[in-house]
């Protein structure tokens, strides 16, 4: 390990973090306050439909994220009015002077991707992304964001991506975890063909859209259910994405998971590896071990990081995946799982921290290096 | 620290059952997944009233899925079996008890072996008068076919949970009948098995100190996963894992071990290394969203520590052993018990599995036979 | 050491597509017979020890990409009885990792029974005649 890469160093282009090491947030949120503050990026039959249906006066926030829930909101990052996460000034202190992030990566998380009407769900996620680069990536250049698209419509989704492949400030596609269809089916190629063509990767966020439970046996009494299985969904999108074949028709796509856990990775590719060896036929594009797959092309960011406070397990869970590439920095602003700045389930001084704050991220996310224009 | 490229993979040349010395290959082993098949339908339908035997020949019977005769993804290999397991006599794996002897239960030293009928459960039946008669006839058909010809063997209550009362009068006329050893309900139920529905047959498995097995598998009517049906049987085949997930989590959370403090739970077919990383995340997010769960007064991983028992088959096999013996070591080897799954595919041996589990006599015979010994009571 | 020859089975008990289980100098041996060809290996699959010779004889499945499905060399791989996995029975090299996981192979050839009767050989089951042809395994 080269050790001038110690805590304090700095390179040309790079900043410190409170870490000591430059970093780059991977997922932090911005919300949309409500369907009002997109309503002047909608033509005016759009305009129109949604005063005449009272559709502005909704939020189409989520019920995977639970509206007033503690973990929707840290009380330190709520702002005096409105919704945790729809306030720059509180983003800028929070995140990127709070942890002193070179950049961070905002993902929209919000129900008009999963609306049942595939033109409304267009419309919509194109005035958000409108929104964004006016509201918030105008405002503010250590911010980056995702693409937002149409979930229910592929077809859709990747014209909106080629939409915003100019603007380089878009480096990600975002999708959801639980949505119609699993995440590798042939359906969504659409989606990772234009991704891989304009090197944005696939930001598979938690949450979905509620088609199906989120376990297998029915919907559980309780949000805390919920929150638990989300890390069930991401185990099934390993198993489709690999099984499918994604990742052997796009060689170049790199799948990011926000949100899902960390620990439960390692059990997953013991299993899906075993299968392979017994049921390979089945799926002969999968070449490889799938674990040898999935370390070349998904990431995870860290938080919520799902081992008990202070174990520090992190570098042990990096051997059993054999890599440490895989792991991204995040703070899931405004997210509740942590105090004051202890967002790194890692020391400072370990060798991984540089590469999980900074290194990483630089590998995953073409659009980071180099100029915006 | 010894990340990246540099780390070696697949070391997969295993000599691991040839290491086994010749003590620890003798030592006697509980199986506790063992599936017994009817040579032909008839050996379970003659238990029937002669109402449900008329249904059974005319409807056959009813599920909430569109393939009548098989399961939803096909399978690799015929009849999910191991194909040395096809018995000379003809007849399905697992129909003949002589071969089964020969094959397993004496060449592997079976001391006790638990049965898991399946064939599409009665509890996954839509017309649940026919599911609870069916159910009491795989129940008289696993003591006169198995148990009473076998003395190793040990059969399992099978119940009609989508309606307790049937399942509940089940329980009580075989409760008394110390060829049962525990209640069987598949992870696949129409509701999450923590919701109240079920409540019930849980009271009825205390008051009559029987374990709950439940076995991988059922028919819901749902999609296995969060985001719909996947392609594959290989991806089908892992929410057997997401689905013991599922199902501990929402037992933990919604309280039925506050319920319920005597109830004990065996996952059967789940494997065991994703349990550490579950109870970390469930602990995890209760921390913050406590007050929505408050009948909960203890760390939910505290509760699937006390209460949850899990069978070592389909065996985790990590490249590197030793991150098995760790992740085992987390769940804890007192809540590890032996299985086979004889005879389907993804069968164990108990020379590979004591071959990979390294961790001295006495915690390996606790794994072997002991926990299960206790867990049963069995003499 | 120099090796000595078994012999191992009669060639018109293994038609072509077949295999037999045979035991020799205390070794279970998997014998095939690919169109003619035979083959020897031992019967233990280096996983957990299943049978290969209780497994079924396939081809190779291969695909380029997604649902571009195509099968080779028919019957010039056995999948173990209990796991699936999947060995060249030319080489006993595993298809899913070649590098680190195989099946002992060993050399068979067919002689005839005119030519084997002049000895030496070892046939733990078989009085040789000389108008027979047999499977000689040199071990």
């Amino acid at each position: 390990m080269d050790m001038s890469r110690g805590a304090t160093a700095e390179r040309a282009g790079e900043r410190a973090s409170v870490f000591g090491h430059p970093a780059i947030d991977c997922d932090a949120h911005i919300v949309v306050p409500a369907i009002n503050s997109i309503m002047p990026y909608l033509d005016a039959y759009w305009r129109q439909q949604f005063l005449n249906r009272g559709i502005d006066r909704l939020s189409w926030s989520l019920t995977s994220e639970a509206p007033n829930s503690p973990i929707s909101g840290r009380p330190d990052w709520r702002p005096a009015q409105g919704k945790p996460g729809a306030d720059l000034a509180m983003l800028r202190s929070a995140v990127l002077d709070g942890f002193g992030v070179q950049t961070a990566i905002a993902t929209c998380l919000w129900g008009g991707a999963v609306l049942h009407s595939e033109d409304m769900s267009a419309v919509v996620c194109t005035a958000v992304n409108d929104w964004i680069a006016a509201e918030w990536l105008a405002h503010e250049p250590r911010l980056r964001a995702s693409i937002v698209v149409p979930l229910g419509n592929p077809e859709l989704a990747a014209e909106e991506i080629e939409r915003r492949s100019g603007d380089r400030r878009f480096v990600q596609v975002t999708m959801l975890v639980a949505g119609e269809t699993p995440l590798g089916k042939r359906h969504n190629w659409p989606i990772f063909r234009a991704a891989e063509k304009y090197g944005l990767p696939i930001g598979v966020h938690a949450g979905g859209a509620y088609h199906h439970p989120m376990m297998a046996n029915g919907f559980g009494s309780y949000f805390l259910e919920d929150y638990v299985a989300q890390a069930f969904a991401f185990e099934s999108a390993v198993l489709s994405l690999v099984s499918e074949g994604v990742f052997a028709k796009f060689p170049d796509l790199k799948v990011v998971f926000q949100e899902s856990g960390v620990t439960w990775l390692p059990a997953c590719l013991w299993r899906f590896n075993k299968t392979w060896r017994g049921v390979r036929a089945e799926i002969p594009w999968v070449k490889r071990p799938p674990k040898d797959i999935v370390r070349d092309h998904i990431r995870l960011t860290t938080q919520p990081f799902d081992e008990p406070d202070g174990a520090r397990r992190l570098e042990r869970f990096c051997e059993m995946l054999d890599s440490d590439e895989m792991l991204l920095f995040s703070t899931d602003y405004p997210h509740w799982h942590y105090e004051g700045t202890e967002a790194l389930p890692l020391d400072r001084n370990s060798p991984l921290a540089r590469k999980v704050l900074y290194e990483n991220a630089m590998a995953t996310y073409p659009r980071l290096n180099g100029s915006l224009t | 620290m010894c990340c990246g490229a540099s780390m070696t993979q697949d070391l997969l040349d295993r000599p691991a059952p040839q290491r086994v010395g010749a003590r620890e290959a003798q030592l006697g082993v509980i199986d506790c997944d063992i599936h017994p098949q009817a040579a032909s339908p008839q050996d379970v339908l003659q238990f029937l009233p002669e109402r449900w035997r008329d249904y059974a020949k005319t409807y056959s019977g009813l599920y909430r899925q569109a393939l009548a005769d098989t399961l939803s993804h096909p399978r690799m290999a015929p009849d999910v079996a191991r194909a040395d397991s096809w018995p000379p006599t003809g007849g399905l794996p697992g129909s003949d008890l002589a071969f089964m002897q020969k094959q397993h239960l004496d060449a592997n030293n079976v001391e006790f072996g638990m049965l898991m009928p399946l064939n599409r459960g009665p509890g996954n039946q839509r017309n649940l008068e026919y599911g609870a008669a069916l159910a009491g006839a795989v129940n008289d058909w696993q003591i006169a076919h198995w148990v009473e010809r076998d003395k190793r063997l040990r059969a399992s209550i099978v119940v009609t949970q989508e309606h307790p009362p049937f399942a509940i009068a089940e329980i009580e006329k075989r409760a008394g009948d110390t060829r049962f050893a525990q209640i069987m309900l598949p992870p696949k139920s129409l509701e999450p098995q923590g919701r109240r529905k079920y409540w019930p047959i849980y009271e009825a498995a205390c008051a009559y100190k029987l374990p709950l097995a439940l076995h991988v598998g059922g028919v819901n009517g749902y999609a296995p996963t969060a985001s719909g049906w996947p392609s594959y049987y290989i991806e089908e085949q892992h929410t057997n894992v997401t689905g013991m997930l599922s199902l501990i989590t929402s037992m933990v959370i919604e309280g039925v071990f506050e319920q319920f403090p005597a109830l004990k739970v065996v996952l059967v077919e789940g494997g065991v290394a994703w349990a550490p990383s579950l109870k970390w995340r469930l602990d995890k997010h209760w921390k913050r969203l406590k007050s929505e769960a408050p009948h909960l007064r203890r760390l939910p991983s505290e509760y699937v520590h006390d209460h949850f028992w899990m069978t070592t088959q389909p065996l985790d096999e990590p490249d590197d052993g030793a991150d098995l013996i760790e992740m085992f070591e987390m769940v804890g080897f007192d809540r590890i018990m032996f299985s086979t799954d004889y005879p389907h595919w993804d069968f164990d041996e108990p020379k590979f599995v004591i071959g990979k589990l390294r961790i001295g006599e006495e915690k390996l015979k606790r794994v072997l036979s002991g926990n299960a010994r206790e867990l049963y009571g069995l003499k | 050491m120099s090796k000595t020859r078994h012999i191992a089975a009669r060639v018109d008990e293994i038609p072509p597509g077949s295999r037999k289980k045979v035991a020799i100098a205390g070794r279970d041996i998997a014998l095939f017979n690919i169109a003619g060809d035979f083959f020897a290996l031992g019967d233990k699959c280096p996983h957990e020890s299943g049978s290969l010779c209780a497994g079924r004889i396939i081809g190779l499945a291969e695909a380029d990409e997604p649902g571009k499905y195509r099968l080779s060399r028919d019957g010039e791989f056995v999948k173990c009885s209990w796991h699936g996995w999947e060995f060249d029975i030319r080489t006993g090299q595993s298809w899913c990792d070649p590098a680190n996981t195989r099946v002992r192979a060993y050399e068979a050839s067919i002689e005839p029974g005119a030519a084997l009767i002049k000895g030496p050989y070892v046939a733990e089951t078989y009085a040789v005649r000389v108008e027979e042809n047999y499977v000689v395994i040199d071990l």
